[in-house]
């Protein structure tokens, strides 16, 4: 798409992306770090994760007040309105998501108390696809593509699927014996967690369909052939 | 009856000598429904407009090819009486041209040309009632017999639209009438022609697409003579089809 006429208005968008990358990548980093204080029971990098998340609550604040700035002076239209909206929906679902990296880094605390679990080195399994879903869909915001969204939306299958053999595990770990059910419950909660990241990611994916086509994303019904989940 | 479209505009070509203004026009206009007609300086929208009630007849080298129906007949049909025509569909300019007289003979003007009163009672009343109309008449009910043009921009401009309402026209167009009023009478003026769409069909030129998008129900997007695309306000000032519509009310080309 061409640049517009006022440059001033093209940097505001920029600077949006920006913040919104920016975002993005500080909060993948506090996924990995969640999930690094569980696997080596690091007390240190919870507490740290759990302090930095106002770092991305910040960012979030810093999005609203330049989507709103931009909505009041430049009075978008067309695709340059569906962005800032979008930019809005955006923001408000990665603060989310490094909510639930503050979580995980929650439940480490209180794992990190017990003795070591066996299932907790599965957990960076179950993280792989919801962290992947993140960086895709908010390339998929930066460039407009359609498709890398609905492909992210569609990776969303394959987090629930590991999610609910996984609790499977954590059930028979608790049925085998009640001495278990302590830490498998904070893993239970942990593994929510990183299943919420993937469902986060797929709203996003959603924003992202809307934004680019003027769609909205239920009605289009881009995957006529995907089974209810 | 209503009609769905009260003027429809069938394959118009408009021509100023050899110079073509408008290409191959196709454009109906809701009944009791404001079109916005946007687009770039030289896009033809405001030719267009000066087409649905002949104004372009005073220009000697323009000559058009095509239909403009009112209420499914041709305008351009050679038994059409051009001023009856023209009672029909008003029109409000970019300037507001009050007559300089009074307030009350601006408005009194088109009942007395087109002799729609018995009484002087009669016709003070059709004065009062197009000034409140018009939303002035609180304003000026005290000095109806000053100069129109002791009246500020804002109130000569709805002044103007009393009179052109006075002579109880079906259709109003109105070329640019906010660009020479500061905020607040633009405002009064929109809240006008929102009002005036019970009894009124009402097409609107404008290069201000907030106002286009605040005021009307229908908009156009003309580009180099041509209708690139029309459609509901909403949707074309957020999912417009056509990539030039998209370029010119982002900002994006001049």
């Amino acid at each position: 798409m061409n640049a517009h006429i006022v440059k001033a208005y093209d940097e505001e968008l920029k600077t949006l992306h920006d913040l919104i990358r920016h975002m993005g990548e500080l909060t993948v980093k506090q996924i990995n770090d969640a999930l690094q204080s569980i696997l080596e029971r690091n007390d240190r990098i919870a507490h740290k994760v759990i302090e930095d998340d106002y770092e991305i609550d910040l960012l979030e604040t810093k999005v609203d007040s330049l989507a709103i700035r931009i909505l009041a002076l430049r009075q978008p239209v067309a695709s340059d309105l569906r962005r800032v909206v979008a930019a809005l929906k955006i923001s408000n679902q990665v603060e989310r998501i490094a909510d639930y990296a503050c979580n995980m880094a929650k439940r480490a605390l209180l794992l990190n108390q017990m003795t070591p679990f066996p299932l907790t080195a599965s957990l960076s399994f179950l993280v792989t696809n919801p962290k992947e879903m993140i960086e895709k869909v908010l390339s998929a915001f930066m460039t407009n593509n359609v498709d890398l969204a609905l492909h992210v939306w569609q990776m969303d299958r394959e987090v629930d699927d590991l999610y609910n053999a996984y609790l499977r595990q954590l059930f028979d770990e608790m049925i085998l014996d009640p001495k278990n059910i302590s830490p498998c419950t904070h893993l239970l909660f942990v593994a929510k967690n990183i299943e919420r990241i993937g469902d986060q990611a797929t709203n996003i994916a959603e924003a992202v369909y809307t934004m680019v086509t003027g769609k909205p994303f239920k009605e289009s019904e881009p995957f006529k052939d995907v089974d209810e989940i | 009856m209503r009609l769905e479209y009260k003027i429809n505009v069938k394959d118009l070509n408009l021509f100023y000598g050899e110079k073509q203004a408008l290409f191959d026009i196709n454009l109906g206009f809701p009944t009791y429904q404001t079109t916005a007609l946007i687009g770039p300086s030289g896009c033809g929208k405001s030719s267009l407009l000066r087409c649905l009630n002949r104004m372009n007849d005073i220009v000697s080298s323009a000559h058009i090819k095509g239909q403009v129906l009112l209420d499914n007949k041709n305008i351009y049909s050679p038994s059409v009486d051009v001023v009856e025509l023209r009672t029909r569909v008003g029109m409000v300019f970019q300037k507001p041209n009050p007559f300089p007289r009074s307030i009350y003979e601006n408005v009194a003007y088109g009942p007395r040309v087109h002799r729609l009163f018995k009484t002087k009672a009669e016709l003070d009343e059709i004065v009062e009632k197009n000034l409140v109309r018009a939303g002035l008449f609180q304003e000026v009910k005290d000095r109806l017999t000053q100069p129109a043009t002791r009246l500020s921009g804002g109130q000569q401009q709805r002044l103007c639209i009393a009179r052109a309402i006075a002579v109880n026209p079906e259709v109003i167009l109105m070329d640019e009438p906010c660009s020479a009023l500061d905020p607040i009478a633009t405002a009064k003026v929109e809240e006008l022609i929102d009002e005036l769409r019970e009894k009124f069909t009402i097409v609107i030129v404008t290069h201000n697409l907030q106002q286009a998008a605040r005021v009307s129900q229908q908009t156009a997007f003309f580009h180099s003579g041509r209708l690139v695309e029309a459609g509901e306000t909403g949707d074309l000032f957020t999912t417009p089809q056509d990539e030039r519509t998209q370029g010119y009310i982002t900002g994006r080309y001049g």
